[in-house]
């Protein structure tokens, strides 16, 4: 690869500590990620051929796209977007946090290689990586990231990975939540709910990180930064749109998808600090997709909207914790 | 009427639910729980609501943050906790703000509410409004 410019690294290493922890979030996060390491092989996916064979064309068809789309955005972030963050870092311990999370990026993007292998053909997968060369809008949204992370503004690169980490990622893991929903490619679904959930950390902890950084700047340049995010996520969005239409039009699915694109599109903002964009009539997701999603996530915990008469005393969960002393 | 207490990491997610609650014009009290435990205990004197988040993941623990599993160690301030409302993110899964199922199974206290992230302008006026009236139903029943 020709390069573009001059190779940008941190201009001086120290020997990293992790007896003196300046922030305690990175320590935390470190403990957090490795908590939750895992490795496609771990998952049972060729338990889905059964079902996979169940499927339409036009059904296979969308979910061998989705998954390439996914591939890209996972292989983007793992050899250039965790790695752009690293000459940012404030603390020695926040750049180890960076190459945690740029490794298991690229744990997520050889796990849809795991599912390719196991349920189609060699021919079926070089057409789906030629059709995600080919779309206009997978290949614009990783032009919009990619051109960021290759920018000179430390807190846009945040900005713009915190939108790949909790928004760009959701077009796609709709369709294995759509399928978990239906009884189908379960164990698929399984293993992108790993995905999902390391994406929640790495998005909270780069969102937290730009946080910080916004917090040394005026008032003028806050205001600034908030601006050039929600133009951003609007730019970002668009694209989605077209992007979801032409994955899921054919089934049907398009609104249904763009639920789940603002439900998400809010939390990317949340996670940067911001409150959500979107009302609560646009972002109410399918419930059974919020179920696959999260079978915790239904109303029994919202006393304050009913009657009052019958509180929910909380499910007993065996927890590891040790230092509770009752 | 009862007060709340709460516990927010330095991301200050919570802590910014809280503020926009504003629970003080309501007279209710508002307690935080020290982010570290060199910054001292707190004890509480009269019966509140906890509010927490979950932190990630579910498997191994630490889902409820150390300090308020300090705080609720304590078992005079754990006599007075009268109900838990929880933060989290669904991308957890079955442990989405499982902190809120820990407490109330533990604690023999009621769950009422769980809501994700910073939370939305509904879940601000819900807690808010749903607070007001949980106090005052605790208090005819207690007359």
């Amino acid at each position: 690869m020709a390069p573009t410019g001059q190779l940008k690294l941190i201009d001086r290493v120290s020997a990293i500590n992790w007896n003196r922890v300046q922030d305690d979030k990175d320590l935390e996060v470190w403990d957090r990620l490795v908590g939750n390491f895992w490795l496609p092989e771990k998952v049972p996916v060729s338990n889905d051929i059964q079902s996979w064979n169940t499927l339409s064309d036009a059904e296979k068809l969308m979910t061998t796209r989705v998954f390439t789309g996914l591939t890209l955005l996972d292989t983007i972030q793992g050899t250039v977007g965790a790695v752009s963050l690293i000459p940012d870092a404030i603390t020695p311990h926040e750049e180890a946090v960076y190459t945690n999370i740029a490794f298991m990026e690229s744990v997520h993007a050889k796990s849809y290689s795991s599912i390719f292998s196991t349920l189609i053909s060699t021919k079926e997968i070089d057409e789906a990586f030629a059709w995600s060369e080919e779309n206009p809008y997978l290949q614009r949204k990783a032009e919009i990231v990619l051109d960021y992370y290759r920018g000179d503004d430390p807190l846009k690169r945040k900005v713009a990975s915190t939108m790949l980490e909790s928004f760009l990622f959701y077009s796609g893991f709709y369709a294995p939540m759509y399928w978990s929903s239906r009884a189908k490619l379960t164990n698929t679904a399984d293993l992108i709910r790993l995905i999902i959930r390391d994406e929640a950390v790495h998005g909270y902890y780069i969102g937290y990180k730009f946080q910080k950084g916004l917090a040394q700047l005026g008032s003028t340049e806050q205001d600034e930064m908030k601006a050039y995010t929600f133009e951003l996520l609007f730019e970002l969005y668009e694209n989605e749109v077209e992007y979801t239409d032409a994955l899921y039009g054919e089934l049907g699915l398009t609104e249904d998808v763009k639920k789940f694109l603002r439900y998400n599109a809010n939390k990317a903002l949340m996670n940067l600090g911001y409150e959500g964009l979107f009302p609560k009539d646009e972002t109410d997701v399918n419930p059974a997709i919020l179920a696959a999603l999260s079978p915790n996530a239904d109303e029994n915990h919202d006393f304050f909207s009913g009657s009052g008469s019958s509180y929910v005393i909380g499910k007993a969960v065996h927890t590891e914790d040790d230092d509770w002393d009752f | 009427m009862g007060s709340l207490v709460y516990f927010s990491s330095v991301s200050e997610n919570t802590h910014r639910f809280v503020q926009r609650l504003d629970l003080e014009e309501l007279g209710m009290p508002v307690h935080r729980i020290p982010l570290r435990p060199a910054d001292g205990f707190l004890t509480v004197d009269e019966p509140y609501v906890l509010m927490v988040p979950t932190y990630g993941g579910g498997n191994e623990g630490g889902s409820v943050p150390r300090q308020v599993r300090r705080f609720l160690g304590d078992a005079h301030n754990r006599s007075l906790i009268r109900g838990v409302i929880a933060a989290g993110n669904t991308n957890f899964g079955a442990a989405y703000c499982i902190a809120g199922d820990i407490i109330s199974a533990k604690c023999q206290v009621p769950y009422l509410y769980a809501f994700e992230l910073l939370g939305t302008a509904e879940d601000a006026q819900r807690v808010r409004d749903g607070l007001g009236r949980f106090w005052q139903r605790q208090s005819l029943i207690s007359a």
